[in-house]
């Protein structure tokens, strides 16, 4: 599946028309920024290209950046990072039918994966049914993850490490929004396949829903046959802010094949909040997500394997400088913050009755220079103190990254 | 033009200073992993080899965690090589006498008490004795293992011919077929000096890493091919090579380096220390014989153990025997490290083979047996000596 996708982009990019193209024909769509957009938008509103009268618009973004870190004084010195590079191909088939596909190749070609490729149909803006490998909307980062919007090289790691982000899964659902005067209420609702026993059977030594994806069948086979339920209901207020609330949940084991009976069944479920605004005064854009994971872990196992995790992040982006630099008249300057934090086990031993620590801290100052509204060069600076299961001495991380990060 | 400058300057000096702002290592002697000095390269990398395998291979079901195991990798339960946490402790079961293990059909000697998924992990058969045991620190343990069996044996005297009281004596065990004897060896009746786990059961680094496999994590090898779930022989799980650099890790991580050495309290600590005995056990001073690995041979170093068995009376003994160790003899700890235990314990210490001695006070309270006469010396000190006692041993 994979290699047929590809090999139609690279036949798609290396088409003869498209190098001979008079540039005149082809029409730079940029980014919806109008208040009414929600982070269920995010797929969407992206900058297309469409050439002449193809009913097919092309895009994508790169990232890549260098960084120096050290751990506790040991650094792997300077590393040059191609981190994401991204195609989306989208096509309006018939009114109020879109198709919309993503593909992104990690750290070079380390990682190819289909992040997102449906299939929306509208019936009413209240009810669009969605179909194909899609994001489960659990929190707002899953959905809206594309470099370019962020200020920070590194994705959060409560949503790359501890929530899968980018998780998406083969499905089917609906979803619809209605806005009434300066309100906007959106739901979603998908059944999708599910995790794996991956969360607690990973090469971590934690329990991790973002291990899951390390099974790569998971878009060919349900791994248990049951669905997992993601749903999502926004509420933005074009004054105030977009608020979250989201939930994903089901069983993640094998609890029987062939009709035999193998286990129990164990569930994994979701709760996340997010929220994000733009203080009008100031201009000071904040953008945060927090959510709760419950994992039942089969009683024989370790308490190394957490049952509860819980962790998010914050974001606090102050533009202060709107001026053209360099002959980019849309250029801004911001200087940004990002606090994360993680614990990967909420519990306590039952040795000791004392806490089960395994929890990390972020933070991460930012300067970043948006060039243009889909273009972004950033300089971060992370200190990262981490904390083992038994809460010994914080193994510390710090150092630079710089980088950039745009849609073409 | 200004602000572009600025942010060419604030990345350049980014660059620049990219080491000045980054966390700084721990002081050497700060921490207890680490190589020996005196590596070659070639010796550098197995050990770094050793080190990935000790500390980042995590099994998972596919790779042969269990079907029962007790954790899930050596680092989990022996965090930066220091000492383990409660949390961490293995059980071992069997019976008072030492007659050898009567429950080996029935799990023994060690609890896998945790099974992965869709098993049932083992449980403590009725009529058992068993032992918790915290893991001690990995420390300087090829200093140790490279000790010559004629020197263990000059500091024994099971007989107490000396009259002191302390009688130590080395594990006399059966060597596993796989184990290579080295040529020194003295033997006794067709049994060797056995010197790692806190009864002296295992005979050398090789043992206890293969038994380590194969009891704390389920994972079957060449040398201990049998799993603790069904006691079928299966396929290797982790190949030979992986072993050999584990070991080698084991064998060439540092001693431990002590601190403070000119203070005053810690030098007067010292010799309160030896005045009251404690150092009759706890030998400060031990050398190595010959070693392949040349920065292991005739060194000297101090561990503060003599590696001999001794009766630390009724209230350590647990009721469960090991090889030729009775229920109550414990082989004596090295107590290099000591200060730095906390630091792998989660900010507290757990000492003693189970860890029930959450100070040292308590620690050196709780001797009995052999070791009675030394604690009576170190109780009848004033609580400054104590003190000293405890700074010095904090020192190590
Ligand atoms: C479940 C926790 C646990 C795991 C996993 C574990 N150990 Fe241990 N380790 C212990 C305990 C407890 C002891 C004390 C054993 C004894 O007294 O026999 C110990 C003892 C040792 C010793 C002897 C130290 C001494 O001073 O005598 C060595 C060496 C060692 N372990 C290496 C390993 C290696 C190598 C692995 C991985 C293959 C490993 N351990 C996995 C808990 C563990
Ligand atoms: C007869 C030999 C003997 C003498 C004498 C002796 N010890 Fe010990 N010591 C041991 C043994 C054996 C253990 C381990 C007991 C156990 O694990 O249950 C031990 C344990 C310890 C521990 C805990 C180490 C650990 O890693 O958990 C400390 C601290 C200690 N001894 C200090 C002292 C001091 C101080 C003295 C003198 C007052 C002393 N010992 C005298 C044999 C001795």
């Amino acid at each position: 599946m994979k290699l047929v996708l590809l090999t139609s982009f690279i036949v798609l990019l290396s088409c003869p028309c498209f190098s001979q193209i008079d540039s005149t024909l082809l029409r730079q769509a940029p980014a919806n920024s109008s208040d009414t957009l929600l982070n269920m938008d995010a797929v969407y509103n992206r900058p297309f290209l469409s050439i002449g009268r193809l009913p097919v618009s092309l895009g994508g973004y790169v990232e890549a950046n260098w960084q120096h870190l050290g751990t506790d004084g040991v650094t792997e010195g300077h590393q040059f990072q191609m981190r994401r590079f991204t195609l989306f191909v989208a096509s309006t088939i018939y009114d109020r039918l879109k198709f919309l596909s993503e593909v992104e190749f990690e750290d070079g070609t380390k990682e190819i994966n289909i992040e997102f490729a449906a299939l929306d149909m509208e019936f009413h803006p209240l009810l669009n049914m969605r179909g194909g490998i899609i994001l489960n909307p659990i929190g707002a980062f899953n959905q809206n993850h594309d470099g370019p919007k962020w200020e920070f090289i590194d994705r959060p790691i409560s949503s790359t490490q501890m929530l899968p982000a980018t998780w998406s899964n083969v499905g089917f659902g609906i979803y619809g929004k209605q806005s009434k005067q300066d309100f906007m209420f959106a739901y979603e609702a998908y059944l999708t396949n599910g995790f794996n026993d991956k969360i607690i059977n990973n090469s971590e030594g934690r329990t991790s829903l973002s291990a899951a994806k390390e099974n790569e069948e998971r878009f060919e086979e349900n791994f248990n046959g049951l669905p997992l339920v993601t749903l999502k209901a926004a509420v933005s207020h074009s004054k105030v802010a977009e608020i979250g609330l989201s939930y994903m949940g089901g069983v993640y084991n094998k609890f029987e094949e062939d009709g035999l009976l193998l286990n129990k069944k164990y569930r994994v479920d979701v709760f996340a909040v997010d929220m994000n605004t733009v203080i009008k005064i100031t201009g000071t854009y904040i953008n945060t997500e927090f959510a709760l994971i419950h994992v039942e872990i089969p009683p024989t196992y370790s308490q190394q394997y957490g049952s509860r995790q819980y962790g998010g992040f914050l974001d606090i982006v102050q533009p202060f400088y709107k001026k053209p630099i360099l002959g980019f008249n849309e250029s801004i300057l911001n200087i940004s913050c990002r606090l994360e934090y993680v614990d990967w086990n909420m519990a306590r031993f039952k040795e000791t009755n004392t806490n089960i620590a395994n929890h990390v801290y972020a933070i991460v100052p930012s300067i970043s220079w948006r060039i243009s509204s889909e273009t972004v060069l950033r300089l971060n600076y992370r200190y990262q103190w981490q904390a083992d299961l038994l809460g010994n001495p914080y193994s510390k991380t710090a150092g630079f990254q710089a980088g950039f990060s745009s849609y073409f | 033009m200004k602000k572009i400058l600025t942010i060419v300057l604030l990345l350049s000096l980014s660059i620049h200073s990219c080491t000045k702002l980054q966390p700084k290592p721990p002081k050497d002697e700060e921490i207890l992993d680490g190589p020996v000095e005196g590596l070659s390269y070639e010796e550098q990398v197995q050990f770094l080899k050793g080190d990935i395998a000790f500390n980042d291979d995590i099994f998972t079901v596919e790779t042969g965690l269990g079907p029962l195991f007790v954790s899930t990798s050596c680092g989990s339960c022996h965090a930066g090589d220091g000492k383990g946490h409660p949390f961490t402790t293995l059980t071992r079961f069997g019976q008072h006498d030492s007659t050898g293990n009567k429950f080996l059909h029935l799990g023994g000697p060690q609890l896998q008490n945790r099974a992965i998924p869709g098993y049932i992990p083992e449980q403590i058969p009725s009529g058992a004795t068993y032992s918790k045991i915290i893991p001690p620190a990995n420390t300087g343990l090829g200093y140790l293992e490279a000790v010559t069996d004629a020197d263990i044996l000059a500091l024994a005297d099971p007989d107490d011919i000396n009259g002191d009281g302390i009688s130590g004596r080395p594990n006399w065990t059966i060597p596993a077929t796989y184990l290579d004897i080295p040529v020194n060896s003295i033997s006794n009746n067709g049994k060797y000096i056995g010197r790692f786990g806190k009864k002296a059961a295992a005979f050398n680094l090789l043992h206890q890493t293969v038994l380590a496999y194969n009891q704390d994590m389920g994972i079957t090898s060449i040398y201990e091919p049998y799993d603790t779930y069904d006691q079928l022989e299966k396929d290797p799980e982790v190949g030979n090579q992986t072993i050999h650099d584990v070991v080698f890790y084991l064998q060439t991580l540092k001693t431990p380096r002590q601190r403070n050495t000119d203070n005053e309290n810690v030098e007067e600590g010292k010799r309160l220390f030896i005045q009251s005995d404690c150092a009759k056990c706890h030998i400060p001073e031990l050398k190595t014989g010959y070693s392949k690995i040349e920065a292991l041979s005739f060194k000297t170093f101090h561990p503060y153990t003599d590696m001999l068995l001794h009766d630390m009376g009724e209230g350590l003994d647990d009721g469960y025997t090991e090889g030729s160790a009775l229920s109550s003899e414990w082989r004596t700890p090295a107590l290099w490290g000591m200060g730095l235990s906390k630091n792998s314990q989660g900010g507290t210490y757990y000492l003693l083979h189970d860890g029930r001695a959450t100070s040292i006070h308590q620690a050196i309270m709780l001797h009995g047996g052999e070791a009675t006469s030394s604690r009576n010396k170190y109780s009848s000190l004033s609580i400054e000596q104590r003190n000293q006692i405890e700074k010095f041993l904090e020192s190590l």
